[in-house]
């Protein structure tokens, strides 16, 4: 007797979950035909994953990737660098973003070079720099506007040696400003993280006699709380007063707190696009043909240019990948790379890649074969 | 035994078919059983055999007391790690979760079932059910994000008047362990409650009707008939509980900052559990080594809630050896 | 409460034997009111949580598109798309898992309630104690070196499934053990004496009788993994297209969903990942009332 009326009820959701299955749909473009971008769309699906600082920045390319090709899918898992590596490596995605270039010194007692370059069938993998940003430093003090700090100071601030906004170091380098002795209190990244570690690299690069710790994805300081992912350090300085943190220019700007100018020498700056670029600008290629892989100044004194950025890469196969993840590849890091899509980064929080870097990127693009 | 045989027998006379496809259904049916149990021992020994073999090499090339040394540097250089904190967070935790829940989930479970009008049973069970449905991930989220800003002023009252003892002893920090064992209570509630409930409602009504009618007031018949009869039911569920406590991985990272080199033993403080642990560096397993620094972690979590269940068992059983 | 006062004082004194009478009376009154406290402090955080959701979730889910349309092609600071592709991953997941897990558990439950006897029993019980005490992260990381590191296979939904099949076993199995030990043993004597085999005894009589117990258990089983991120943090990649092939490809689920958006601050992500929590808990639900219906006709049929 009881039978029926299982049939009835499965039947009932079966039929619901179709009707669900039927109608639904991957088009978020609004007006339904979007295949106006000329013949030249791809289609196919492309599986990207790492770095959680250029997050926003690729789901901006993705999304207009998306709709010049309406039959291809890009997915980007945001888990951090090291796992994009790791799953590029285990060929679980196609490429991988990082915050670091693969490391051609052994680890472990594996290169993750070498590694990469079996994963795609001898051939080297290349390091795309095509995200550039800046880290900033955000503070919630109210009615302290345009902090001011330099990288020994900051660096004592983040150590915990330096415990109250009022101490004497910190007003020597904000005179005017009224500090008020408010507790400091300190958030970092308890998750390993590429800020984490181009935080660091900045901080031993300016002020090497201060922060003696090596950088790496760990934060190595004993002071203050730690909370997982930008969001976190961000909600954190947002509900203590007298937080401070390290975290990606946008996480700052989203939740209205205050960023400090950087004096690294040759005066206070503040965290513009363009005084990013400065620093991205002089930035130089350390890797052999079409593997960019960059290398920063932090301890740069170049007036106007604020010094903590960071760049993300996107690590590709030269060759080796089957023809149809290959011309979706191609076409998605071209339009990721193209100045249309550069320019639309800087209201997310990042800078545009410099003008020298992003032709190298585009001819290294052009190579993928 | 045998007259049951003789009874088939006489059964089966009209069609001999029957008493065979009994036969061989039984065969099948037990044989199924049989390998599903199978199944369970092999997955877990898989299991087991797995976590020790990646965290044997690892605890090999520890270079500090996995179990008494506070450090943890996991790096491809070298390993130096033990859990000491780590224990403790986790126990103290879950703990804490367990003080509040447990007798809150008792009394729910006898108002379901001993006081609440008949009609209005069922809907509050399911009410309190609903609390199961909710995700620990948005537990996570509404911990820290909603519930947390009501509790900051509470925690600073304890912190300012109880600060003398070690465990609530200030300041306060933003993601605390105490207010990560209130959203483990509430988590863990429904799990204690629904098993209570069912255990409860199944107090015989003649023992239940005997103590009644000795002049029991409600409180004495449930004191002298319903608890007892529920108690192994109540620990089962109450373990079930503590252990997905302990285990408990998403709510905690949200919520609970962490603190290394400046533990305190505070309910204040942040820390990490076990779960949480391993979750906050789940995204960066890079080398195989390091994985295996936190697969021990892991392990000793593993143990340590087998150590509840079997210590659950242990009184069951006794129980049971009383009341028949 | 002034009434009851007004008892334990004035026949107080009359009688010795009315004494403890009311200091009985009291006690039972006081427990009473113990028990409807602790009800109501229960159903606070409930009421709370879903006023939460539903007053930040519910703006995303009146739009018709969150049935409809998934969120390819839209990033953090757009408001559009929906959760249709998460809702879809995570209904697939989950009747892939439950029929996986719960002829499993259901089975073994039956073998130690109704076969089990012995060393092999015994080991089975404790074994699935062991399984109660198994993280969900480490389940992941075990299905992991299995599915990815041993066979080189892709992260697919299945293994996510298959890291809550060892999630929801055990829930399924104690659940059942329980109900399964409640049948009064009569109703089995019965029908083997009426000579009827014990594997139809087992299907016809014991699983019916326990029936609602053990739908209630699968419930909470699959309440349980379907909320479960952290093995979708490991083992299932979140998409935001829609991808219903559990072999193929990154598959969304509403966990990973809240997980992914979780760590965006502005208001689009914000309406979006409460949204998708309000969705999760609904798709719970109704698999709460189904479940309680099909309890109820079963208890109407008998």
């Amino acid at each position: 007797m009881k039978l029926p009326k299982h049939v009835a009820l499965t039947s009932v959701a079966l039929a619901g979950a179709l009707a669900l299955t039927a109608c639904g749909s991957d088009n978020n473009s609004g007006e339904g035909d979007t295949g106006s971008d000329t013949g030249s769309s791809v289609s196919g699906t492309l599986n990207g994953e790492g770095s959680s600082a250029q997050k926003n920045a690729i789901d901006e390319a993705i999304a207009s990737f998306s709709a010049n090709n309406p039959d291809a899918t890009v997915n980007y898992n945001a888990t951090g660098s090291g796992d994009g590596v790791k799953n590029f490596i285990a060929k679980q995605v196609d490429f991988a973003g990082s915050d670091s270039a693969l490391k051609d010194e052994a680890v472990d007692g594996v290169v993750e070079t070498d590694q990469a370059a079996e994963r795609c069938a001898g051939n080297p993998a290349w390091n795309l720099p095509l995200v550039a940003g800046p880290i900033a430093i955000a503070y919630n003090l109210p009615g302290v506007e345009g902090l001011t700090l330099d990288p020994t100071v900051l660096s004592e601030v983040m150590l915990g040696k330096i415990k109250n906004w009022n101490d004497p170091k910190i007003a020597a380098l904000n005179e005017g400003v009224e500090l008020p002795s408010t507790a400091i209190s300190v958030f970092f990244r308890s998750d390993e993280s590429g800020t984490t570690d181009n935080f660091q690299k900045y901080l031993s690069g300016s002020a090497p006699e201060a922060w003696t710790a090596e950088p790496s994805k760990v934060w190595p300081g004993t002071a203050g709380e730690g909370r997982t992912k930008s969001d976190g350090v961000a909600q954190g300085v947002k509900n203590v007063e007298g937080g401070i943190t390290y975290v990606e220019w946008s996480y700052a700007t989203d939740n209205q707190l205050g960023v400090a100018q950087i004096d690294n020498g040759a005066g206070a700056v503040e965290l513009t696009g363009e005084s990013a670029g400065k620093a991205l600008a002089a930035a130089e290629v350390a890797g052999e043909g079409n593997d960019l892989k960059l290398s920063l100044d932090y301890a740069t004194k170049e007036a106007g240019t604020y010094p903590i950025v960071m760049v993300t890469y996107e690590i590709v196969c030269s060759k080796g990948l089957d023809a149809d993840k290959t011309t979706l590849v191609k076409s998605f890091l071209k339009h990721f790379a193209s100045d249309e899509t550069q320019g639309t980064l800087e209201e997310a929080g990042f800078a545009p890649i410099p003008a020298e870097i992003a032709t190298k990127v585009n001819t290294a693009i052009d190579a993928i074969s | 035994m045998s007259t049951i045989t003789g009874h088939s027998e006489l059964d089966a006379e009209p069609s001999g078919d029957k008493a065979s496809t009994g036969r061989r259904g039984d065969r099948i049916f037990g044989g199924l059983a049989t390998g599903s149990g199978i199944f369970v021992v092999v997955l877990v020994i898989a299991v087991g055999g797995f976590l020790l073999s990646q965290a044997v090499p690892a605890l090999l090339k520890n270079d500090a007391n996995f179990l008494f040394d506070r450090v943890w540097e996991v790096n491809d250089s070298g390993m130096r790690f033990g859990i000491p904190d780590l224990l403790y967070v986790t126990v103290v935790s879950s703990l804490m979760a367990m003080i509040i829940a447990v007798p809150i989930a008792v009394l729910v479970a006898l108002f379901l079932t001993q006081y609440a009008p008949k009609r209005l049973a069922s809907p509050a069970a399911y009410l309190v059910d609903l609390l199961a449905a909710v995700p620990s991930i948005v537990y996570g989220i509404w911990g820290f994000y909603v519930f947390r800003p009501y509790t900051t002023g509470f925690q600073d009252w304890l912190a300012e008047h109880f600060g003398w003892t070690v465990l609530l002893e200030g300041p306060v920090s933003l993601g605390t362990v105490f207010l990560a064992s209130i959203v483990l209570a509430i988590m863990i509630l429904p799990i204690i409650t629904a098993i209570s409930r069912e255990v409860f409602a199944q107090t015989p009504s003649t023992h239940k009707e005997g103590a009644l009618a000795l002049g029991a007031t409600r409180w004495e018949m449930i004191r002298t008939a319903v608890i007892p009869f529920g108690t192994p039911g109540v620990i089962s569920a109450s373990m079930l509980g503590l252990g997905r406590a302990l285990g408990e991985t998403v709510a905690v990272m949200i919520i609970v900052g962490t603190n290394p080199g400046i533990f305190r033993f505070s309910l204040f403080a942040g820390g990490e559990t076990f779960a949480s642990k391993i979750a906050n560096n789940s995204a960066e397993f890079g080398s195989s080594s390091k994985v295996g620094a936190f697969i021990a972690a892991g392990l000793m979590l593993f143990i340590l809630t087998f150590l509840v269940n079997a210590a659950a068992r242990v009184i069951i059983e006794r129980r049971k050896a009383f009341s028949e | 409460m002034s009434t009851l006062t007004q008892d334990t004082v004035s026949p107080a004194p009359a009688s010795p034997i009315d004494k403890p009478n009311t200091m009985r009376a009291v006690k039972d009154k006081l427990a009473t009111v113990a028990v409807y406290t602790a009800f109501l402090i229960a159903v606070i955080p409930l009421v709370w949580i879903l006023y939460t959701v539903i007053s930040k979730g519910a703006g995303a889910l009146l739009n018709p598109e969150w049935w409809t349309n998934s969120q390819r092609g839209i990033t953090a600071r757009t408001v559009g798309g929906g959760a249709y592709h998460a809702i879809i991953g995570t209904l697939i997941q989950a009747a892939i898992t439950a029929v996986i897990a719960v002829p499993i558990g259901v089975f073994t439950a039956i073998y130690l309630v109704e076969y089990g006897r012995g060393k092999l029993a015994r080991a089975v019980s404790f074994m699935v104690d062991i399984l109660t005490g198994v993280p969900s992260i480490v389940a992941a990381l075990f299905i992991y070196t299995l599915w990815v590191t041993t066979f080189g296979f892709e992260r697919v939904a299945f293994a996510v499934c298959l890291a809550l099949v060892l999630l929801m076993i055990p829930v399924v199995v104690r659940s059942t053990e329980e109900m399964l030990k409640l049948v009064p043993n009569e109703l089995r004597e019965a029908s083997y004496a009426l000579g009827v085999p014990k594997w139809k005894t087992i299907m016809k009589v014991v699983l019916p009788t326990a029936f609602s117990g053990i739908v209630t258990g699968v419930l909470l089983g699959l309440a349980r993994v379907m909320g479960e991120t952290a093995p979708l943090l490991i083992l299932g990649p979140p998409s935001k297209a829609i991808n219903m092939n559990p072999f193929e490809g990154f598959m969304a689920a509403l966990p990973t969903m809240i997980n992914g958006e979780r760590d965006q601050v502005v208001q689009a992500a914000y309406d979006r990942y409460w949204g998708a929590a309000l969705t999760l808990i609904i798709l719970v639900m109704a698999l709460n009332i189904a479940g309680r219906l099909i309890s109820r006709f079963n208890k109407v049929s008998r």
